[in-house]
């Protein structure tokens, strides 16, 4: 028993080898498995960011009224914004439409008359671009931020009774500065495992079945399910090593905290790594020619890590159907995993949840493969 | 006329194979449908849960506010302090409003109260917009309170309003981009494949020996990606204003126009990697890499002005940057043509450089 045990695994040890030797020669599987994630991790510490700096806006002072004259000066010291300002609205106008500016802050020329006659309200308008959604509700917020910022000036030093009688206090817990990089690179590493373990192994995985070496592979002594055993082992390590890079990389170059176990991080990436390679070996089980299998592999596995995990698009917000989908997505078990482990720490409920369900999903990748491969062998 | 012929041939190539058809069709179709839908950075059916320690009437007619607007769908009333950690931490929700024992007291007698709102920073771009909603509902309460009590008010009133797409519809905003992108994908895939196929075929050899010149070869290459890229772009155009009942205010034939430019200078690129890779999947693998650069640099998920300047400045060389300009305008800001050629120049310069580009290499590999 013991003999025949070690058999077996001395020739998937011979085929790990061999695998090695493939990958470090083939120049594409090196462009997948390092030129591309650093790269992806590079747009993503540096490019992909939705914090608004300085929003560009014009200001129109149609009325020149005291009041209106410290708002604007309050805008214009502003760190958040950057003001042009004019007496009529023509320019801005046309400046919206090209997208050089974001809003338009108009002091209307009745702004002073309106305050003497009831209810006593003088209007300021505030024009957003809504044709980018998310920075028109930023152009909103900043403005009332800072609306409400200098009424409490003017308070302090006018002593004038006009507060809002309701204060509001946020706090946002794990994320003080509000910086998006801090949740989107770490989200970024589940896209970078996808690319590895999917994308590359249903590419391999089929290249062998499309040069018909996979056959010539079973009419040597090694069994079938040795050999891909063998592939999955060898794009494991691939995987993870990749990954340890990344992580490091996220931590040291662009200083996102990390609080939680460096363990449990690596336990979690091992588990959703064991999934997408599931999901690679199922697809090329099925596909067996390269071109279909990496359109699959875009399909099914690259495109919903982006855009269903949750790592830029909240999920609650999609319609319910697409909500249902999210559901089989591994992607999106392993992000909310890697966000909470790099940001608020050692949630073990939560952790231990998704953990759970990226295995079961890949167990059920495992156990499609072979219902598959069996019936084809009959 | 043997040009003619070697066009129709390669038409024939790209639709004859049933699963390649398959790829051009069904993927783009699908990824509009469910990307539109998906990609969306707006906040509905938010989580929220409300911890009130106050018994008074104010407390509760502000509980009540937050059940009126639909932005909040699931309202979980927590018992105490203690619970507000194990709702945030294991994402149960994004907020939670804290309202103390003296809110209502406050309030009766004309002090000023407060309330906490505890955010989840793992997700800080959709706690900020549920806070701003947050903030909405809150100063509303307060102005009725004033009222109500006659207490001294801001005589100030700030009146947003949403230009180009009233309600913030956000998919106003995704379709025109995937307009651009799915073009831009299917365009590079048809062209990329086309040389590193035949390759991989053994038939590009018997090309090369028929009386075409090299010229009129690429020519016969870049022709079907030309056509079926726009034609897949005329089905999502009409898909965006029909089915999404998005609004076309800007002119046909400039998009048109800026988009024949645009698919040009993808059509080079893809040129360039077919004769650069030997096997499709080198092919395939080199339009994935430059892909996801592409569209993560173009503006279609992040804004551009919020990337560092040096960055911003690599974005001029990225046609897609361009060209979603352009789409968005024509969709949305009826854009001028003063503004559609402002963004079309550089995607012409950026065509020249990688049709020729892709010409000279294609030369010089087959001497």
């Amino acid at each position: 028993m013991t003999g025949k045990g070690s058999m077996w695994w001395r020739r998937v040890k011979a085929l790990v080898v061999k695998e090695y030797y493939q990958i470090v020669r083939d120049v594409s599987s090196i462009m997948i498995s390092v030129v591309l994630p650093l790269l992806l991790l590079f747009i993503y510490g540096f490019g992909v960011s939705l914090d608004i700096k300085h929003l560009r806006i014009g200001l129109v002072m149609e009325d020149t009224a005291p009041d209106a004259q410290s708002f604007a000066k309050s805008l214009t010291n502003s760190p958040y914004f950057d003001v042009k300002i004019d007496r009529s609205r023509d320019r801005f106008d046309q400046m919206i439409v090209d997208g050089s500016i974001r809003g338009i802050v108009v002091i209307p020329s009745y702004f002073s008359a309106f305050r003497e006659r009831p209810p006593n309200q003088a209007p300021i308008q505030v024009i957003a671009d809504a044709s980018d959604p998310n920075t028109a509700s930023f152009v909103q917020n900043y403005v009332a931020g800072a609306f409400a910022n200098w009424l409490v000036q003017e308070n302090i030093s006018s002593n004038w009774q006009g507060l809002p009688l309701v204060n509001l206090q946020p706090r946002y817990w794990f994320n003080e500065q509000l910086d998006s990089r801090y949740f989107l690179l770490p989200g970024s590493l589940a896209i970078i495992m996808t690319l590895i373990g999917t994308l590359l192994t249903a590419l391999v995985i089929s290249r062998e079945w499309e040069r018909g070496t996979m056959e010539s592979l079973m009419a040597t002594p090694v069994r079938m399910w040795e050999v891909l055993v063998a592939k999955l082992i060898s794009y494991f390590i691939l995987g993870m090593v990749s990954f340890i890079l990344s992580a490091f990389l996220t931590m040291l170059v662009f200083q996102v905290p990390f609080r939680g176990s460096f363990l449990l991080l690596l336990f979690a990436a091992s588990v959703f790594l064991f999934t997408a390679l599931g999901l690679g070996l199922f697809i090329s089980t099925v596909a067996k020619n390269q071109f279909v299998a990496s359109q699959a592999a875009l399909i099914t596995a690259f495109l919903p890590a982006f855009m269903l995990s949750g790592f830029v698009f909240e999920i609650s917000s999609m319609p319910w159907p697409i909500r249902a989908i999210t559901h089989v997505i591994p992607a999106r078990y392993f992000v909310s995993c890697l966000q909470t482990l790099f940001l608020a720490g050692n949630v073990w409920a939560l952790v231990l949840r998704n953990v759970l369900i990226m295995a079961l999903l890949g167990m059920v990748c495992y156990l499609l493969t072979i219902f598959k491969t069996a019936k084809r062998l009959d | 006329m043997k040009l003619l012929a070697l066009i129709k041939k390669e038409f024939l190539a790209v639709w004859r194979d049933k699963k390649s058809r398959f790829i051009l069709i069904f993927p783009p179709i699908m990824q509009l449908f469910i990307f539109a839908f998906a990609a969306t950075l707006d906040v509905t059916n938010a989580s929220i849960a409300i911890l009130n320690r106050d018994n008074g009437e104010q407390a509760f007619e502000l509980t009540q506010r937050f059940h009126g607007s639909p932005i909040f769908r699931h309202i979980t009333y927590l018992k105490g302090v203690e619970q507000i950690k194990p709702y945030i931490d294991e994402q149960k929700g994004f907020m939670v409003v804290s309202i103390d024992e003296q809110f209502s007291r406050n309030l009766d007698a004309g002090k000023p109260a407060d309330v906490q709102l505890i955010l989840d920073g793992r997700k800080s771009n959709t706690s900020q917009i549920v806070a701003g909603y947050a903030q909405s509902v809150i100063t509303q309460f307060s102005r009725d309170v004033e009222t109500k009590y006659e207490y001294p008010q801001i005589n100030i009133t700030l009146f947003p309003r949403y230009w180009f797409n009233p309600n913030q519809l956000y998919y106003w905003f995704t379709v025109p981009g995937l307009l651009g992108i799915l073009t831009m994908v299917e365009a590079l895939m048809i062209t990329a494949l086309s040389i590193a196929r035949e390759k991989e075929l053994g038939t590009f050899d018997q090309l090369l020996v028929s009386p075409l010149l090299p010229g009129e070869i690429l020519i016969g290459k870049a022709v079907p990606g030309i056509v079926i890229s726009m034609a897949e772009a005329t089905i999502i155009l009409i898909a965006g204003i029909l089915v999404f009942q998005i609004p076309f205010t800007g002119s046909f034939l400039l998009l048109y126009l800026s988009m024949f430019v645009f698919v040009c200078a993808i059509i080079g690129i893809g040129l360039f990697f077919s004769a650069l890779c030997s096997t499709q999947q080198q092919a395939i693998l080199a339009a994935f890499v430059f892909n996801s650069p592409a569209v993560l640099l173009s503006g279609f998920a992040t804004p551009i002005e919020n990337m560092p300047k040096w960055l911003q400045y690599i974005t001029y060389l990225n046609p897609l940057r361009y060209f979603l300009e352009i789409s968005r305008g024509s969709f949305l800001k009826d854009f001028p043509a003063r503004d559609v050629f402002k963004d079309t120049w550089p995607m012409a310069l950026i065509a020249i450089v990688t049709l020729t580009g892709a010409t000279f290499f294609f030369r010089r590999r087959i001497q």
